[in-house]
C-alpha cells in the first residue's frame, strides 16, 4: 500500500539530492559548513520518510527497530567521542556503510532480472566489502590494536593477485548464473582484497586512504541505486564518489604524494624500511627551567603542535604558556601543518576546541619564511611534520611531504614523551642536532613545568 | 526510469560532485570528507526497501543488519560532522582574553 503518488515520490526525492548537493557545497567553506551539513541531514530525513510513505514494505516494525538500533549505536559514540579519535571514528561509519551497500547488493540478486543489472550487483558487492574491510583495517590502525606502520609480507603481490583474479572470475560466473554461493563467495573475496589492499598502508598515508574508501562506499552506493532503480541513491552514492576522488588527490597532493605511490609504493619494497630500533646517538636533554629561560628571553617563540599535545590535552596549557610569553613583550604564534593531527585539518579542529585564538594559528606556507628569524621552536608531541628527512632522505616514506621548517629556528625544543619515532615510524635527525634540546614526559605536564617556571622567571 | 536517463543522471552527478569540492581548503578536508561520508549512509533507503520486500527470514534477518549499518553510517556521520564543525565556530566566538583580537577572520 503506498500512500504517496509516484510523481511526489520524484520529487520528494529530488528535494533530498538537492540537499546533498547543498550539503557537500557549503562544507566547502568554513562559514556556511555546519548549515551545510544540517541541510544534508535534512536530506536523509527527508528521503528515509518518502520510502516508508512511497514504497509498499512488508516488516515495518522490524525496519523502524533496527532503524532504532542503528541511531541508538551511533548516536551517543559519535556525541561522546574524543575529538582525537575522530579519524578512526568516521572510518568506521565509512566501513559500515559499504557493508550495508554490499549486503543490500547480495540480497537483491534473486531479483535480478537481466545481466546487467547483475553486472552492478557484482560492482556494489565487491567494492562495498572492498570499502568495509579496508575501514576496518584502517581503524585497527588508527586505534592502534595494530602497528601503524606498513605490514608487508613476501608473497603479498602474489596473493594480492590471486585474489583479484579469482574475484574477476568470480564476479563474472555470478553475472552469468546469477548464483548465491558464488555471490557469497565474491563478497569474502572482496573482504581480503580490503584488507590485502589496506595493510601496505602506514604512518600519515591512512587518513588518505580513508578517504580514498569513503568515494568506494560512494561508488558502490550508487551501483546499489542503478540495482533498485532508485535515482536517489544514483545521485548522492555519484556525487560522494566524485567529491570524494578529488578530496583524496587533494589530501595526497597536500602531503606530496600520488594515490598510487601510496597504495602500492610499499610493493616496491624499500621505501617503507623505517626504522623501529631507537638510535644510541646521543640526544641533548634538558629540564623546564632551561626551556622557561630559553623561551622567556627570546624575541620570537614558534609553538609547532602535534597529534602528542592533543592526546595529552595540553591545548589550554600551550595557550596560557603563549599568553605568558606574550606578557613579556614576546611574539608568539602557533604553526600548523595541514597534516598535523592523524587527519588533514584535524590540528585545526582539535585546537579549536581549546579556544586557542584563531589568529595565532599560522599555516604552514605563511609560517615557513619566518622560522629563520626566529629564536626558539617548541616543538609540542609532533615530529613528522617537522623532520627535515622529507626534504633530504629520498628512501624515507615521507619523502616529498611539505614540513615545517623548524630547523631553520636557531634553537629547537622537542617536548616528547620517549624517543619513540612518531606516527610514520621514522627517526628524526633533527633530535640529534646540536641545536636540539629535549624535553622528555607527558606534554601537558611539561609544559604546565614550563609555564611555572617562565611565570618565576 | 530506462538506462539512458539513469546514464544521463549518473554522468551529471559526477561533474557536479567534482565541480562542487574543486577548491576547498586543507582546514576543511576532515569535515568535507566526513560530510560525505554520512551522505553515502544513505543506502538506508536502499536497505530500507530490500528489508519491506523480505518474505524469508534469513533475508529479512541479512536485510535489518543492512538497515542497523546504514543507519549508523547516517545518523553517526551527520552527529560527528557536525561536532566537528562546532568547535570551527566556537573559535571566533570565544576568543581568550589576553589575545589581541584583529577585526574580520577567515
Amino acid at each position: 500500500m503506498s500512500l504517496l503518488d509516484p510523481v511526489w515520490t520524484s520529487l520528494l526525492y529530488l528535494a533530498a539530492a538537492v540537499c546533498f548537493i547543498l550539503a557537500l557545497r557549503g562544507l566547502s567553506s568554513p562559514r556556511t559548513a555546519r548549515r551545510g551539513n544540517l541541510v544534508g541531514a535534512l536530506g536523509a530525513l527527508i528521503a528515509v520518510v518518502t520510502v516508508f510513505l512511497s514504497a509498499r514494505l512488508e516488516n515495518i516494525p522490524w525496519i523502524l527497530a533496527a532503524i532504532v538500533v542503528g541511531s541508538a549505536v551511533a548516536a551517543p559514540v559519535a556525541r561522546r567521542v574524543k575529538m582525537t579519535q575522530m579519524p578512526q571514528l568516521v572510518a568506521l561509519f565509512n566501513g559500515v556503510g559499504g557493508g550495508a551497500a554490499a549486503l543490500v547488493a547480495l540480497l537483491e540478486l534473486g531479483h535480478a532480472e537481466n545481466a546487467w543489472v547483475r553486472v552492478a550487483i557484482v560492482f556494489t558487492l565487491l567494492v562495498g566489502a572492498v570499502s568495509f574491510a579496508g575501514s576496518g583495517v584502517t581503524f585497527a590502525k588508527l586505534q592502534e590494536l595494530m602497528t601503524t606502520r606498513p605490514v608487508v609480507f613476501p608473497g603479498l603481490p602474489v596473493v594480492m593477485a590471486v585474489v583479484l583474479v579469482a574475484a574477476v572470475a568470480a564476479g563474472v560466473a555470478v553475472v552469468l548464473s546469477g548464483s548465491l554461493p558464488l555471490a557469497v563467495l565474491l563478497l569474502v573475496l572482496g573482504l581480503a582484497a580490503g584488507i590485502l589492499l589496506v595493510l601496505p598502508v602506514g604512518g600519515a598515508d591512512v587518513p588518505i586512504v580513508i578517504s580514498l574508501l569513503n568515494a568506494f562506499t560512494g561508488l558502490a552506493v550508487a551501483a546499489s541505486g542503478l540495482v533498485l532503480g532508485n535515482v536517489l541513491l544514483v545521485v548522492a552514492g555519484t556525487l560522494v564518489g566524485a567529491s570524494g576522488t578529488i578530496l583524496t588527490r587533494a589530501m595526497a597532493a597536500a602531503m606530496g604524494r600520488s594515490v598510487a605511490g601510496i597504495l602500492f609504493g610499499a610493493f616496491r619494497g624499500g621505501s617503507t624500511a623505517g626504522s623501529t630500533a631507537v638510535s644510541q646517538r646521543p640526544v641533548r636533554s634538558s629540564s623546564a627551567e632551561d626551556v622557561a629561560v630559553l623561551l622567556g628571553y627570546a624575541q620570537r617563540v614558534i609553538i609547532v603542535p602535534g597529534y602528542g599535545l592533543a592526546v595529552a590535552q595540553g591545548q589550554h596549557t600551550a595557550a596560557e604558556l603563549a599568553q605568558a610569553l606574550e606578557a613579556r613583550g614576546i611574539e608568539v604564534d602557533f604553526a600548523i601543518h595541514p597534516v598535523a593531527g592523524r587527519m588533514p585539518g584535524h590540528m585545526n579542529v582539535l585546537l579549536a576546541e581549546a579556544n586557542v585564538p584563531y589568529e595565532s594559528l599560522k599555516e604552514m606556507g605563511e609560517i615557513n619564511p619566518e622560522f629563520k628569524t626566529t629564536d626558539v621552536a617548541l616543538v609540542v608531541g609532533a615530529n613528522d611534520v617537522v623532520n627535515p628527512a622529507a626534504k633530504t632522505s629520498s628512501g624515507s616514506p615521507i619523502y616529498g611531504m611539505p614540513i615545517l621548517e623548524v630547523a631553520e629556528a636557531r634553537q629547537v625544543v622537542f617536548l616528547k614523551r620517549s624517543m619513540r619515532p612518531g606516527f610514520a615510524g621514522i627517526e628524526n635527525d633533527l633530535l640529534y642536532e646540536p641545536q636540539t634540546s629535549l624535553l622528555f614526559g607527558d606534554a601537558k605536564d611539561s609544559l604546565a613545568q614550563v609555564l611555572g617556571a617562565v611565570k618565576a622567571l | 526510469m530506462d538506462g539512458t536517463a539513469l546514464l544521463t543522471i549518473t554522468v551529471l552527478a559526477v561533474f557536479v560532485g567534482f565541480e562542487v569540492v574543486s577548491k576547498v581548503s586543507s582546514t576543511l578536508h576532515t569535515p568535507l570528507m566526513s560530510g560525505a561520508n554520512a551522505i553515502h549512509g544513505i543506502i538506508l533507503v536502499g536497505a530500507i526497501i530490500v528489508a519491506g520486500q523480505a518474505a524469508d527470514p534469513w533475508v529479512l534477518t541479512v536485510a535489518l543488519l543492512a538497515v542497523v549499518l546504514a543507519t549508523a553510517n547516517l545518523v553517526g556521520g551527520f552527529v560527528v560532522t557536525d561536532r566537528m564543525l562546532h568547535m570551527f565556530h566556537a573559535k571566533k566566538d570565544v576568543a581568550r582574553t589576553g589575545a589581541q583580537p584583529k577585526a574580520g577572520g577567515r
